[in-house]
């Protein structure tokens, strides 16, 4: 391979394996890495040293926006656009704007939280170096691995293949960039 | 929890005199299959080649569902009259059948929202499958408000949209919060199930490239977004899973309330009660279980999941439906109950009429099975033989509907003007059109089955003891 790999990718078979390892490449100090599993393994981000995830406040904001909208829109169309009597009832209460504004809380939520994850997780993405390697069939399906991007400051083909090494990774392999 | 793993030391002293029993916890995946294995039970189900049975199933279900379609261009072409509905029964089948659908819808928001909340385990290998469940019954509740409101192509007349006469919606009326309600259940409950699907998508993606069909492998990929199992992405996704079965608790619950809300808030005796927020919801959580009982039996013996669908889910499921059944059968009680003792003679009357009326055939269907049939389901022995279950979950679907019934035709057919009151009975069209539902729901199940992957494969793998970054021995 002339060019510059993407990266590393090393194969762990079982969960605890690729659990420790993880919490390994995290102690040498690697920040452009990230671990390939099929299924969210409880406690590897804590292994991984990642912080809690940012989602959340997207969906605080789409909440808040949702509720202002259900009851801005309903302030709106019946007491300043077309004021109508109905029933005796008063043009506007928040008790009656209630329910419907609660409903566009939750959905634009909703909308805010998945929108939010997508944007983090950079996604849609379609062609990614590790989208692009064979590994990515067993990733999928029963097995573990660790990528370490080229692009790291720490990034040492050969410190960085013996790290894996001793970490219990198997068949080792360069990222087509 | 890291103080979880030693356990052992940090234990009560107590505890060594009194000496416990050990309670084992229920194996959610049985005979110790592997991840692997896992993956190709659940995508051999679409890359296997297409079985007899589906087709047959799916042209019947087609022709079923042409009912529908046959008696809704009827109903556009020619007037809403074509229903039986007339004074003082201006609401009759239509909206039973919105509520039974929608009530069915909302066992899959429980099982994939309020029972990950609760970190009930056992909703993995069945959630998938009942979010299915939910989009489709949304879908065959939808088509009754839209159509019972005669000229169909006013229907956006509903929606905040301006319109040439200046005039906006009601929204001190429970029917506009419906539509908010229903629209906002249907549209996250799509979201929700999406995300949930989106890791599978991947796996499918990835194994037909290998097997080198592209055409399907691009069709999986192009959904799956370029989904790659990365840890910072599951970190979000997890996050976002959990907001999602967060916001869709109170959604669920305010959906059956606010439809509950058509009939409390008005003044009608036997709607106008306040029990009905409560009971509306217990009632559905009832019917949707009953209902994913219904279709995962079939759907664990054809393709052999007794694996991934134990046992242990099956006596779950029927304990929800006993429970459920139990809190309904307490909420008719106390309805009775009410009646009496609010000592209002036009409430008293509704309930006396609803029992020993007209109706009075339809009031003990739904008695027989709503309140006792659940009542089987203490039994050890009926909740392991798969077949009599699967008979009882039909007869709560049938007593579900027949609650609907009961409730909004009895009390209107006596409604406060004796010169007025009359009896209902459906026309032809109608009981078609309804009839065809089954058959749109069965479609799109089929068409769910053959195509996307009936269990999240992603999280039953994390469920499964080898999962466990401390090694099995730890639970």
């Amino acid at each position: 391979m002339s060019a510059k790999p993407y990266g590393l990718i090393a194969t762990f078979d079982t969960t605890p394996s690729v659990y420790h390892a993880a919490e390994q490449v995290r102690d040498a100090g690697y920040k452009n890495w990230d671990c390939i599993t099929p299924f969210p393994i409880h406690g590897l981000d804590k292994a991984m040293g990642l912080k809690r995830s940012n989602v959340p406040k997207f969906s605080l904001c789409g909440g808040l926006l949702g509720f202002t909208t259900g009851m801005s829109l309903i302030f709106y169309t019946s007491y300043i656009n077309y004021p109508l009597v109905v029933g005796g009832k008063p043009y506007f209460s928040p008790l009656f704007a209630f329910p419907v504004s609660y409903e566009l809380t939750i959905l634009f939520t909703a909308f805010a939280t998945i929108g939010g994850m997508f944007f983090l997780n950079g996604l849609p993405m379609h062609y990614h170096p590790v989208l692009k390697s064979d590994k990515i069939l067993s990733g999928m399906d029963d097995k573990f691995h660790i990528v370490i991007e080229s692009a790291d400051p720490k990034f040492n083909l050969a410190l960085t293949k013996a790290l894996l090494e001793k970490a219990g990774g198997k068949d080792i392999q360069e990222l087509e960039a | 929890m890291a103080s979880h793993a030693n356990t052992s030391a940090a234990q009560p002293a107590i505890l060594n005199e009194v000496n416990p029993t050990p309670f084992p916890r229920a194996t959610l995946v049985e005979n110790n299959r592997s991840f692997g294995w896992v993956t190709d039970k659940i995508c051999g189900i679409i890359e296997g080649k297409t079985p007899t049975w589906w087709w047959v199933c799916f042209i019947l279900a087609c022709c079923v569902a042409s009912f529908t379609v046959v008696g809704i261009i009827y109903l556009v072409s020619t007037g809403v009259g074509v229903w039986g509905h007339a004074n003082p029964v201006n609401w009759a089948w239509d909206i039973v059948n919105f509520v039974f659908w929608i009530g069915i819808g909302h066992a899959g928001t429980l099982i994939s929202a309020i029972l990950c909340l609760l970190r009930q385990k056992w909703r993995t290998s069945i959630n998938r499958a009942a979010e299915a469940m939910t989009i489709f019954a949304v879908v065959c509740a939808g088509i009754f408000p839209v159509f019972h409101v005669g000229r169909v192509w006013f229907a956006w007349y509903l929606f905040p949209i301006p319109n040439s006469n200046a005039i906006w919606q009601n929204y001190r009326s429970p029917l506009e919060w419906d539509v908010f309600a229903v629209s906002t259940y249907g549209t996250v409950s799509v979201l929700f199930w999406y995300v949930g699907l989106l890791p599978d998508l991947a796996i499918l993606r990835d194994r037909f490239f290998k097997a080198g069909n592209k055409v399907r492998s691009f069709c999986y990929g192009f959904f799956a977004l370029g989904w790659r199992g990365s840890n910072r992405h599951w970190s979000n996704y997890e996050m976002a899973y959990l907001i999602l079965a967060g916001i869709s608790t109170p959604l669920v619950l305010s959906v059956h309330t606010i439809v509950s809300f058509d009939f409390a808030v008005s003044l009608l005796p036997g709607w106008h009660t306040t029990i009905f927020p409560p009971y509306f919801v217990a009632g559905a959580i009832f019917s949707g279980f009953g209902m994913v009982l219904t279709l995962m039996l079939p759907l664990r013996a054809i393709y052999g999941m007794q694996d991934l669908i134990t046992q242990y889910h099956i006596d779950c499921m029927c304990k929800i439906v006993l429970a459920t059944g139990t809190i309904v059968g307490y909420a008719y009680g106390m309805e009775f109950f009410i009646a009496w003792y609010g000592a209002n003679p036009n409430e008293g009357f509704a309930f006396i009429n609803r029992a020993f009326g007209h109706y009075a055939w339809a009031y003990w269907i739904m008695i027989s099975c709503n309140v006792i049939t659940p009542q089987f389901f203490w039994f050890k022995k009926v909740r392991e033989n798969t077949a009599l279950v699967w008979i009882l979950s039909i007869f709560v679907n049938v007593g579900m509907w027949f609650e609907r019934f009961v409730i909004i035709v009895t009390s209107l057919a006596r409604d406060f003007l004796p010169s007025s009151w009359g009896y209902y009975s459906p026309s032809i069209v109608e009981i078609f059109t309804f009839f065809g539902t089954f058959g749109v729901f069965s479609v799109l199940f089929l068409l769910f089955i053959r195509f996307l992957p009936v269990m999240p494969m992603a999280e039953i793998k994390s469920v499964m003891p080898q999962a466990d970054v401390h090694g099995k021995d730890h639970h």
